[in-house]
């Protein structure tokens, strides 16, 4: 608790002790006013000035206007009844605050369990000067230099490991409890936790451009958009509480003149202006107010535990209305590891024509033409390679060793010409030409994820109508992939341009309320990420333009991460219903209640302040997504 | 431009209320106020002073809710 909040507990209890006392004190009169004056002075000055400040600023409709009204009208109406029934007023402004202090304390609380678990930034890098260890800000530290991440600490800037093995807690950044194993040679990303050995790392990137900053940046700035709900309370509330006090200025006055002048009854004005004061009473807007944003915050808190990083609470929502969820098949169903299966047809030995296959395509850093040069295993000498032309979507075309080599798929072929033989395989099929005469093809496959197939059906059971594969490769690759993951439609040969063409297809037929996910690894689909309802991109520790442009991070490969993302959104957007509509629901009923004479003030307070305490008990449920 | 201001606001209908207020403040273009993270992102109009219109949202947010605060 704060100072603020430990002088309002203190004044609660104060004023709770005075009244206790004089309800069993034996006075009457005027010194009984005097006397109870004095809690709930105590209890409610703020409140008053407040309301005295807000009509001097003409800010009327505020909370603190309409307890104050409320309460100073319980008590007028007691020394007009000479009732001497103060108890009400003051116990009205006691409760309120007993709400306020507890509204207070329990988003203090979420919003400091949030940042911690947020809280991966790191403080310091270590460098080695003269044999001895200095702690130095992260930002300072150039490119290339050498950092030492000791046992315990934090790597703060993303490097490779030049000397040391360790093991790595992921955990803040993936969500993943498994340590990932680090040697020599292999990359570090910042935000991990070193465990077991002294690490040295060169970095390579500035602090800035780190993983672990690029991620801060997005979480800190993931508050600025806001859901329709949101928007949706913020609106409701503006209506809702002027509404209540005409309604209750109304309920003041129309029956009373009603009974008087058309009934010809005593116009009973103590019983509807008190119905009118606990209208009064009922009508904050709080436990709407905060338990809305309070649930989303709580929401992409816990998403971002699980290693889901959602960039707003508009994409938290879209999210949990995904209907159709359109997949990128390389390095997002599949590994996007691509193994060389056979060569076949060829007029070379096996080895020359890989050799050329490598490196004609030795400047490019497409995943299959890794594996191209992977396969030929040995060192790329570039300077053998002249006039590249890379042909997007078709392959490549080079002179290597002043030799004219073509490599690519069948549209290449048809372009240059040549005729080619259909390879029996399913997989990437490199047609190779040297010299303008066919040589063969190379058979290169992808392996399948290990949790593809249980992720789409997870989708499935999340409520996924819909799985849809796009893909550059061919139709046979394609299909068989598709088949083996039971996804239910498939479109392959597309150029990144066609994968657009088809989102934007699907996104003209489907219904409204049906959203459209693309997923996808970040790689050459940033526009796709950008036109779908939302962009989901994976496995991106390190991928800036997938950070950018998707509005759904997943921070590890795992497809598995999707069906959980969708069921963190949906929890958190039934939190978000169940507020709203028993929110609502209650005060709409207290409301009734109230102007039938059915309800008090006692009751009136009591369901304001426990809707409250009960909306934000269930706002912070979506934090916890461990059952997901 | 956009700028990023650290707030203390007690209520988060007084955020809302905040937020209309900065929003309402010439020069401003658009303003959000998100409640949880305690802050204020204002974007404002092309060729404006930040620093004096932020002056006045600060003022206009006074106004309407006497016990916030924007750090300027």
């Amino acid at each position: 608790m704060n100072r603020k909040q430990k002088k309002m507990l203190a004044r609660i209890l104060v004023a709770a002790v005075m009244l206790a006392v004089l309800s069993a004190a034996p006075v009457s009169g005027p010194l009984r006013f005097v006397l109870y004056l004095i809690p709930y002075l105590t209890i409610g000055y703020d409140i008053l000035i407040k309301a005295g400040k807000g009509i001097w600023n003409r800010q009327v409709f505020d909370e603190n206007f309409l307890m104050a009204i409320a309460t100073v009208g319980a008590i007028a109406l007691a020394i007009y009844e000479k009732s001497g029934d103060y108890t009400e007023a003051i116990a009205v402004m006691l409760f309120y605050q007993v709400g306020e202090l507890f509204q207070s304390y329990a988003v203090g609380r979420s919003r400091r369990n949030i940042s911690s678990l947020m809280d991966i930034r790191p403080d310091y890098a270590n460098i080695e000067r003269e044999g001895k260890l200095e702690k130095v800000e992260p930002d300072e530290v150039a490119v290339g230099s050498v950092i030492v991440v000791q046992p315990g600490e934090r790597v703060p800037i993303d490097g490779v490991v030049v000397q040391g093995t360790s093991s790595l807690n992921t955990s803040a950044l993936t969500g993943e409890s498994l340590p990932k194993d680090v040697k020599a040679g292999d990359e570090i990303i910042s935000g991990c936790v070193n465990l077991t050995g002294v690490l040295r790392a060169r970095t390579t990137r500035e602090f800035g451009e780190s993983t672990v900053s690029k991620i801060l940046d997005l979480v800190e700035n993931a508050s600025s958009r806001k859901s329709k709900s949101e928007a949706f309370i913020s609106k409701f509330a503006r209506i809702y509480t002027p509404a209540v006090c005409i309604a209750a200025l109304a309920l003041a006055v129309l029956p009373p003149l009603t009974r008087l002048f058309l009934l010809g009854l005593s116009a009973g004005w103590e019983v509807w202006i008190y119905r009118a004061l606990t209208f009064l009473v009922i009508s904050c807007p709080c436990a709407l107010v905060i338990s809305i944003p309070l649930s989303f915050f709580a929401g992409i808190g816990g998403a971002s535990k699980a290693g889901v990083l959602v960039k707003g609470s508009n994409y938290l929502e879209t999210l949990s209305r995904t209907k159709i969820v359109m997949f990128d098949k390389t390095g997002t169903l599949t590994q996007g590891v691509f193994e060389v299966n056979g060569i076949h047809h060829n007029a070379l030995e096996n080895a020359k024509l890989l050799e050329y296959a490598a490196l004609a395509e030795s400047f490019s850093s497409h995943p299959i033409s890794k594996s191209i040069q992977r396969a030929y295993g040995k060192e790329l000498d570039r300077s053998r390679v002249t006039d590249v032309q890379e042909i997007s979507g078709n392959g490549v075309t080079a002179k290597v060793d002043g030799v004219e080599v073509a490599a690519g798929n069948d549209k290449l072929m048809e372009r240059l010409q040549i005729p080619y033989i259909h390879c029996h395989q399913a997989g990437t099929i490199i047609h190779m030409a040297i010299d303008g005469a066919y040589a063969g093809h190379i058979v290169i496959s992808d392996v399948i994820k290990p949790h593809a197939k249980e992720a789409v059906d997870a989708l499935k059971k999340a409520g996924v109508q819909k799985t849809v594969m796009l893909t550059g490769d061919a139709k046979a690759v394609a299909g068989q992939v598709a088949g083996a993951l039971g996804i239910d439609e498939v479109f392959s040969e597309l150029l990144p341009a066609g994968k657009v063409e088809k989102v934007e297809e699907a996104m003209r037929y489907k219904p409204e309320q049906a959203k459209l996910a693309f997923v996808g690894d970040g790689i050459n689909d940033a526009p796709v990420l950008r036109r779908a309802d939302i962009g989901i991109a994976m496995g991106v520790m390190g991928s800036d333009a997938a950070i950018e442009a998707a509005d759904v991070v997943l921070m590890d490969d795992d497809p598995m991460k999707l069906s959980k993302a969708i069921r963190i959104s949906r929890k958190c957007l039934r939190i978000v219903y169940q507020n709203i509509v028993f929110a609502i629901g209650i005060k709409l009923i207290c409301l009734v209640l109230g102007a039938l004479g059915v309800a008090n003030m006692w009751l009136a307070i009591f369901a304001d302040v426990g809707v409250m305490v009960i909306a934000v008990l269930n706002a912070i449920r979506a934090l916890f997504i461990k059952k997901l | 431009m956009k700028k990023a201001y650290k707030i203390e606001v007690d209520c988060a209908n007084c955020a809302n209320k905040m937020e209309e207020a900065a929003k309402r403040t010439p020069g401003v273009k658009d303003a959000t106020v998100h409640f949880m993270m305690l802050k204020m992102t204002v974007e404002f109009e092309e060729g404006q002073d930040s620093k004096a219109i932020m002056q006045q949202v600060r003022k206009n947010c006074k106004r309407i809710d006497d016990d916030c605060e924007i750090y300027l």
